[in-house]
């Protein structure tokens, strides 16, 4: 403990610090719980100087029974379920292979790195640009002028092309492509962390394993996996609360319509759902959408923790 | 099963490739050890015994030589492959398993014929810790376990498939002095009981000597001697084996032999027939001293440690090439701590002459 004297030097040291975390973090926190509670409220009724507002839950009522935000909620989970256990197990899986290799570690720990520093708006692009189809789709004499990378593959290997994320595209198509494009952007930062966790494993286990002639498969479920536990349950809690906050990935793949062209907004998350509510002027309603979204993460992770106080040793 | 060694040999190449600074850490090491016996391998650290027990579990391949497990060259066999049990230096336990959990793994990954059912499984579980008495702890984690105890554990799972060789890096490093006596009497008690044939790694010389069947004494990745405890400690082959075997340790001196006797520096300590005339180093245990008054060798007395059963003297002399003199006398003998020197004849075998540039033994 510093001398009380001292404290005041330290609380200087703190204070520009403190300072900006109170203006912009803690009291928009503040902010955003009260507006939950006022109904109608809206800066510019309030700038206006007249108060219609009242206070009670209207707006959680109001947000709960939207369509738009029901639709935004299954977008989510549905996006959390496939790619925070997908991009896990494929973390762990290259983590391994990449720590199990000696030439070339280097240079391909390199190249799974290279999406975390590169602009999700610009990677989604390029993965529109890869699942787009270009020409007249849906017409009676459809005229098409380019597939798409993938669509060429698909077709390359016999089967037919598939509209993924053009107008008239079918929801589960749109899907597909966010998950495999969320999946492969959420990599990197899970090989890293997986990776220095398994470069601190002491290797005598594995020695004491091959002494007990233990099976390559034995070794990593029975072994890898356990003494990586506590990296593995740090993955998935912050791969959910990144997975309910999803909104760039969409913005990239499918612009601001948030959808196909005929049908904007069909894969709208909670966080465009809020952006999109600020948009229209009903802070009351963004405020109540963003306190249900920190409560669903707020669980989840309260879940993610009693799960891993079980399954996680140490 | 009896362990061949033929010829073994463990290079480490340089780290820097233009540089030849390669390092041979056991050099053209032969050996059979016989069937069911307890062997220590003993040295100080680097001397490639550790390297040796790592080349005979797998984990290390030889650059040159054989490996036989019976009649059977396992020199190019995987660790899985070779049956063995192995206790790591710091044990290696699981710290996510039980104990039991521990003592089960090698058991559940047989495979084929040697595969057995559950039942069969924590029968044996439960006859290993038994054998090291831990049958209290099997729901225990490691991290829960102390270190005698972990240990134990260690052994057990080395134990529980019944390896044809069992090794033992070092075990008794990380337990303190109590727990170490104690545990060395329990693992000669185990390796009796099961009959493995048994290969332990120390540095430690009485710990080597004390249950051993038989000790190799290694140096700089050569074998130095071979043989029965009592043995090599009465007769060391040279100057190194003598100085590394015994506790307190021999003590050196400066000699020369003139005339079949033996000078420390002007008095004739001994007769040494055979022996031919040249300048030697002597060996003397500290249990080859006689108090003596007319006794030959004088030193300097400088203190006198009692301890029960015998009495340690200090004392100096200037031909000592350690800067002390310890020796060990049976407490019946009085001792005047006052008197500025003390007078000792000296016992014929337990006295070595070692050659002065080789440190070879020289017999008489």
């Amino acid at each position: 403990m510093v001398e009380s004297k001292q404290q005041w030097k330290a609380w200087l040291y703190l204070a520009p610090a403190i300072v900006l975390l109170l203006v912009f973090t803690v009291w928009p926190i503040i902010n955003t719980v009260g507006m939950a509670f006022m109904e109608g409220y809206s800066g510019l009724t309030k700038a206006g100087g007249e108060a219609t507002f009242k206070i009670g839950l209207g707006n959680f009522i109001h947000v709960v029974g939207h369509p738009d935000f029901q639709q935004a909620m299954k977008n989510t989970i549905l996006l959390c379920l496939f790619t925070v256990p997908l991009s896990t197990i494929l973390a762990l899986l290259i983590a391994v292979a990449l720590n199990a290799i000696k030439p070339l570690r280097k240079a391909l720990q390199t190249i799974f790195f290279l999406p975390y520093v590169t602009n999700s708006i610009a990677i989604g692009m390029v993965f529109a640009a890869m699942f787009n189809v270009i020409g007249s789709i849906g017409t009676r004499r459809p005229m098409i002028i380019s597939y798409g990378v993938v669509n060429d593959l698909i077709r390359a290997f016999g089967g037919n092309w598939i509209n993924w994320i053009n107008a008239g595209s079918e929801y589960w198509a749109n899907m597909v492509v966010m998950v495999i494009y969320i999946v492969w952007n959420a990599l990197p930062f899970k090989i890293l962390v997986l990776l220095g966790g398994l470069q601190s494993i002491n290797k005598q286990y594995y020695d004491a394993a091959k002494v007990d002639s233990t099976p390559r498969w034995r070794v990593l479920t029975r072994i890898t996996v356990p003494l990586l536990s506590p990296m593995i349950a740090y993955v998935v809690i912050t791969g959910f609360i990144g997975g309910f906050k999803e909104y760039t990935s969409i913005v990239g793949i499918f612009g601001e319509n948030m959808g196909p062209a005929h049908d904007a907004g069909r894969l709208n998350t909670m966080v465009g759902l809020i952006y999109d509510s600020l948009e229209m002027d009903n802070q009351g309603g963004a405020s109540a959408a963003a306190l249900i979204l920190f409560g669903i993460i707020l669980i989840v992770t309260l879940i993610n923790l009693q799960v891993s106080k079980k399954r996680v040793h140490y | 099963m009896k362990i061949v060694l033929k010829n073994l040999t463990k290079v480490f190449p340089s780290r820097n490739k233009k540089s030849n600074d390669e390092v041979i850490a056991v050099n053209n090491f032969d050996f059979e050890i016989p069937d069911g016996k307890l062997i220590g391998l003993l040295g100080p650290s680097g001397c490639g015994k550790s390297t040796t027990l790592y080349m005979i579990s797998g984990l290390q391949k030889p650059t040159g030589g054989q490996i036989f497990f019976g009649d059977d060259d396992v020199t190019q066999l995987s660790t899985e492959k070779r049956g063995i049990g192995l206790v790591f230096q710091n044990y290696a336990l699981y710290p996510h398993m039980t104990v039991k959990q521990n003592i089960l793994f090698p058991l559940q990954n047989l495979k084929g014929a040697d595969k057995m059912p559950k039942e069969k499984m924590l029968e044996q579980a439960y006859h290993a810790a038994k054998l090291v008495q831990i049958e209290d702890l099997m729901e225990r984690k490691p991290s829960e376990l102390s270190g005698g105890q972990q240990q134990r554990v260690a052994i057990a799972r080395a134990l529980v498939k019944m390896p044809r060789v069992l090794l033992l890096d070092e075990p008794l490093s990380n337990l303190d002095a109590r727990l170490r006596l104690q545990t060395r009497e329990e693992i000669r008690r185990i390796q009796k009981e099961t009959g493995i044939t048994t290969v332990f790694v120390t540095h430690d010389q009485e710990e080597a000597m004390s249950i051993s069947d038989m000790i190799v004494v290694m140096k700089l990745g050569v074998v130095q001697q071979i043989g029965e405890p009592q043995s090599v400690y009465d007769s060391p082959a040279n100057l190194f084996v003598a100085k590394f075997l015994g506790t307190p340790p021999i003590n050196v001196f400066e000699g020369e032999v003139k005339n079949e006797t033996l000078y420390i520096g002007d008095e004739a300590v001994l007769s040494v027939p055979g022996v031919a005339s040249q300048p030697v180093t002597v060996g003397i245990r500290p249990e080859g001293f006689q108090l003596d008054p007319m006794g030959p060798l004088k030193c300097r007395l400088s203190n006198v440690e009692v301890m029960g059963r015998d009495v340690s003297i200090v004392s100096k002399h200037e031909n000592s090439l350690n800067p002390i003199i310890r020796s060990i006398i049976n407490a019946d003998h009085k001792v005047d701590i006052a008197s500025e020197f003390v007078s000792y004849s000296l016992k014929p075998n337990k006295v070595f002459l070692f050659h002065k540039e080789t440190e070879d033994r020289i017999f008489f």
